[in-house]
């Protein structure tokens, strides 16, 4: 395997007394694409949010490129090429699509992804672009957040719930585009509750349950009745 | 025509209103938060350019190139340095603060200063007046209300058109969120005070020039400000021009009515408004 772009190791996360991670271990390649798949509550936002910045923890429990940023506050997480794409897409109510995509390029990191590179991705998009985000429908937001994280240039794009509480052809659409993003040298961790359609898009995965890493390995060579066992740890 | 005066007056009146809405409007928008030292601050930036004025034998409104600048680097410093660490889930604690804030200032400026009525000198602007249509304008007001014209404009077109504006609107969104574009929420209320006490800065100056002004004049100053923002709506600017500008003319009216009538006109204005539309004559702010 080659170096790791992100290595998180004894990773344990927090909530008041209630401890939601514990000595988590994964780690990402430069331009691969990770599935973290488990029930509801086994800590798969938790572990993204961790990864972003946005929750407090130890700082060597989590590097990048080597060296250890778990400290670090959310936007200098950012700067560094870790974008986060929140589950509920989470878009700013009072900005327009095409403003909320303006934001998300403010860092000025280099890279293929600009206005008219995602309006190319996502064409209906271009056509919504003054609307506000409420006007949109599901799918629609979601390929605005999605937007929004990669007109950052992230090196590492993290997916929270992709296909939560959209339409199936929205689904459809949105897994037929996953790919040719990340094949531009991006590494990507999506976060999904479909099982079989994240195991089919990605190379590796990481099964949690109840804060813990339950299983990981090939998403090509695993069993249902292996990541059945992770996922409910009967 | 002692009435059409009086609506003409009172609407220039407004435009001093409005700029002191201005900046309260902002942080609140930006920040949710209620900054009861503004009114303060407002009396200390006339005093800055008292001090400013005589002691670089400047004019007043020259004065604004030091005190815009010294207000809007004091605003970020105590943003950064005061208010932010107090910043959070709860609305109180930054409610305090700024009381405490307004009572240290009110106290170091009468220590300073003294309480006698203080006044900026502006030679001829004070006086020189137009007349036209049976009507005398004063320069002074005219131009107060030109200037809060140009300010309303100019943070509509920075919060619509520019990043930074979007940079506000966003963090106003979703702090957190906000976070995740690379914006440090800390910074971004630095330079929203830095700009609210900048506009204040301007609103200390014309009102020094206008009226005399001591160091427990904070108080009223933070009312209009509030009513104006009330009646305009929160979160829309020009909206808050109308409120200023409505409150003026109530002020102006009651005022020839009876000389005594004139700040009450105001109030019963306030709560009338308050009354038949809670959110303000031009609400725009979602929840």
């Amino acid at each position: 395997m080659p170096e790791a772009l992100l290595a998180i190791d004894g990773l344990d996360v927090f909530h008041g007394d209630f401890q939601a991670l514990y000595g988590i271990a994964a780690e990402v390649a430069p331009g691969e694409m990770v599935a973290v798949i488990g029930a509801n509550g086994a800590g798969k936002t938790t572990l993204l949010r961790a990864v972003a910045g946005l929750l407090g923890r130890r700082a060597a429990a989590i590097r990048w490129k080597g060296r250890p940023i778990g400290g670090m506050r959310a936007d200098r997480v950012a700067a560094l090429g870790i974008a986060l794409v929140p589950e509920g897409r989470l878009l700013f109510p009072s900005l327009s699509i095409e403003e909320n995509l303006l934001i998300g390029g403010r860092m000025g990191r280099r890279g293929p992804w600009d206005l008219a590179a995602v309006y190319r991705l996502f064409p209906i998009l271009r056509e919504r672009r003054g609307f506000a985000p409420a006007q949109l429908s599901g799918g629609q937001q979601q390929m605005a957040a999605i937007g929004r994280a990669l007109m950052a240039n992230p090196e590492l794009i993290l997916i929270d719930e992709i296909s939560l509480g959209l339409a199936p052809v929205a689904i459809r659409q949105l897994y037929e585009v996953l790919p040719g993003i990340v094949g531009e040298g991006m590494a990507a961790v999506i976060v999904e509750q479909d099982t079989t359609r994240a195991l089919a898009v990605t190379r590796r995965f990481y099964c949690l349950q109840e804060g813990r890493v339950a299983l990981a390995g090939a998403s090509g060579s695993v069993t249902r009745e292996a990541i059945g066992r992770a996922y409910f740890g009967v | 025509m002692e009435w059409v005066n009086a609506v003409v007056q009172g609407t220039l009146l407004g435009g001093l209103y409005a700029l002191f809405a201005a900046g309260l409007s902002l942080i609140f928008g930006v920040m949710r938060l209620v900054n009861i030292a503004h009114g303060d601050l407002i009396v200390l930036a006339a005093y800055l350019a008292l001090s400013t004025a005589a002691g670089l034998g400047l004019h007043p409104l020259a004065a604004l190139t030091v005190v815009v600048p010294a207000m809007a680097a004091a605003g970020y410093a105590l943003q950064r340095g005061l208010i932010n660490r107090t910043m959070g889930g709860d609305i109180l604690p930054p409610l305090l603060v700024t009381f405490g804030l307004s009572v240290i200032i009110q106290n170091g400026l009468l220590m300073g200063y003294t309480a006698d009525p203080q006044k900026l000198q502006a030679g001829t602007l004070e006086t020189a007046s137009l007349s036209a249509l049976g009507l005398t304008v004063g320069v002074l007001p005219l131009l107060t209300f030109a200037l809060a014209v140009a300010v309303i404009g100019a943070l509509q077109w920075m919060f619509y058109r520019t990043a930074l504006g979007r940079a506000f609107r966003a963090t106003s969104d979703r702090q957190d969120v906000a976070q995740l574009m690379g914006l440090n929420r800390a910074h971004v209320f630095g330079l929203a005070m830095a700009l609210s006490l900048a506009v204040t800065a301007l609103a200390g100056v014309l009102l020094g020039i206008r009226t005399a002004f001591d160091p427990a004049g904070g108080g009223a100053r933070l009312i209009f400000g509030f009513e104006a923002v009330i009646i305009g709506g929160l979160g829309n600017l020009w909206g808050t021009l109308a409120g200023g500008v409505i409150l003026g003319v109530a002020q102006a009216v009651g005022g020839q009515i009876h000389p005594g009538f004139q700040i009450l006109a105001g109030h019963l204005v306030f709560l009338a408004v308050l009354a038949v539309r809670p959110r303000g004559l031009f609400p725009k702010m979602e929840g």
